[in-house]
């Protein structure tokens, strides 16, 4: 805005605010009904939904899969949809961070005088997308369940690693067969394809964010982490 | 300091009233029939009552006036509350004051929360047990806590998103934007530190979860996530941490920068909404030519 338009916005907005309404209590009472509902609504929640809590925390558990707070899903589902292992740093944090930036400077780089929604349309578009995405990515990664089961078919010897893979919440980030979600981890199937069985105990154990540590397995119940490489050694 | 305004008891009153002395006989009391005396002492006793109750209405007059006289508050409140907003200012106009009052639902409820909750990675399981099977409306307070979070999220989301589409942070009201972006950025912390707290299953793998993204940042990251878990390895100090960061740091970072939100709105006044065109007065207008 140049000095001229500063001026007018100023003047216009002074003679708005000259004809307006005193701020108590015509505003007051406003902000007081929508806290009584915000309140409300609060306590209905409380009452309705509870606060239950889940089994206790426990560092060496294999059957649980991480589940976000429901307004993380959007990033949650950021990170299933990036899937190449070099490119999850954009989902982790190079897309929050060049969010929250670009919102921070939003005021700089929108130097459209116009306030209108329709008289700037490229704002009200970009705003309208980004609702949406969030919105999109948000419902994407709550109907993400965290499934348990694995179909593929497997010699004997391997079925016990499969039952510890399959309670274990691999299933929340990778893929198996046709079970499992489809990121933010790699897929599994041929895993062992690509890497060896000593590679394998290696990532699991010491893993490439944001994927947790197996290592407490390991030192817990190393005969389960050891049946769950095997498992994973066999998936050629 | 004098209390009571003017004397207590105005005498004399009554000597308007004409009426016939005669002796103390039967019927008569100070020159009056007794009902008529009856009927003055009444009305001097409800005159009283009513200079008493002016003069307790005096007192917290006084009161205000004594701390206004030492603060200089007074014209800042009127200023505050007596400030003008243009019209049209609708319900989309209440998500900011909603979303303060969630957070101070959420401090209401959080600091009862404290006076049972332990941050040890030992005890705050079985503490937030006893929260919600033992303590009286534990778990409705407990329940008040957790959903807040979820109302305050939308709504800090909702005040963002009429922000945005009426052009309010737009000259002058830039930095007020900035603020209001930092706290949506703590609001989201606080979430996140919080979710570790009850330390059942769900909370403490989506945190391992999350601390892990904070790592796989570039730079900064890995020594965020250190920070965060308190060493490299999510131990005892990573849930007194978070508890710390959870309940000190943020929430007064957020209340002191809503002070300064608030100060802005008020300073450079509420956005007229983006449909009005204000009718120019005449001599405005001809100054504009």
């Amino acid at each position: 805005m140049n000095k001229t338009q500063k001026e007018r916005y100023l003047r216009e907005y002074y003679i708005l605010k000259d004809q307006g309404k005193p701020f108590f209590p015509y505003a007051v009472l406003k902000d007081s009904v929508m806290a009584a509902i915000v309140l409300l609504v609060i306590i209905v929640m409380s009452i309705v939904l509870g606060a239950e809590l889940g089994p206790k925390a426990d560092p060496t558990t294999t059957t649980y899969t991480p589940r976000p707070e429901w307004y993380f899903f959007f990033l949650f589902e950021l990170l299933r949809v990036i899937k190449p292992p070099a490119l999850v740093f954009i989902a982790t944090i190079g897309v929050p961070t060049i969010c929250m930036v670009l919102l921070i400077l939003l005021p700089f780089f929108d130097r459209n005088p116009e306030r209108h929604p329709l008289r700037r349309p490229i704002a009200t578009i970009a705003g309208i997308t980004t609702i949406a995405a969030m919105a999109y990515l948000t419902i994407e990664g709550a109907l993400a369940g965290p499934p348990t089961q694995i179909e593929l078919k497997t010699a004997p010897q391997f079925e016990s690693g499969k039952n510890v893979m399959a309670s274990s919440g691999c299933l929340g980030c990778h893929r198996v067969g046709e079970n499992g979600n489809a990121g933010p981890g790699p897929a599994l199937t041929h895993v062992a394809g690509r890497l060896p069985r000593q590679a394998i105990a290696r990532t699991l154990v010491n893993p490439t964010a944001p994927m947790p540590s197996y290592s407490r397995l390991q030192e817990r119940n190393p005969k389960q982490f050891n049946e769950l490489v095997d498992y994973l050694g066999s998936l050629k | 300091m004098k209390l009571l305004p003017g004397p207590l008891r105005r005498r004399g009153r009554d000597e308007d009233e004409e009426t016939p002395r005669r002796g103390n006989g039967n019927g008569w009391r100070n020159g009056r029939t007794v009902e008529a005396d009856e009927d003055a002492k009444e009305r001097e006793k409800q005159a009283d009552r009513e200079r008493m109750k002016a003069a307790a209405l005096e007192v917290p007059i006084q009161a205000l006036g004594y701390v206004d006289e030492r603060t200089g508050a007074g014209p800042f409140l009127r200023g505050f509350l007596f400030r003008k907003v243009p019209k049209g200012t609708n319900w989309f106009y209440t998500l900011g004051s909603a979303t303060m009052f969630a957070f101070i639902s959420q401090a209401v409820t959080g600091v009862f929360l404290a006076m049972y909750y332990r941050p040890s990675a030992v005890e705050a399981y079985s503490s937030i047990q006893h929260i919600n099977d033992d303590v009286f409306l534990g778990q409705f307070v407990h329940g008040m806590h957790k959903w807040g979070s979820s109302v305050m999220v939308i709504l800090v989301f909702a005040h963002m998103g009429r922000v945005f589409f009426f052009g309010a942070y737009k000259y002058p009201r830039e930095l007020n934007w900035i603020i209001g972006v930092v706290l949506l950025i703590l609001t989201m912390a606080m979430a996140f530190t919080g979710y570790l707290l009850p330390f059942d299953q769900r909370s403490f793998w989506a945190t391992v979860v999350g601390v892990n993204i904070n790592a796989s940042g570039p730079l900064l990251g890995p020594y965020l996530a250190d920070f965060l878990r308190g060493g490299s390895e999510f131990g005892a100090t990573t849930l007194s941490r978070f508890y710390s960061i959870h309940m000190l740091l943020i929430p007064g970072l957020i209340a002191a920068l809503i002070g300064a939100h608030l100060y802005l709105v008020a300073k450079l006044g509420t956005t007229a909404p983006f449909w009005l065109r204000a009718e120019k007065k005449r001599d405005l207008a001809r100054e504009e030519i």
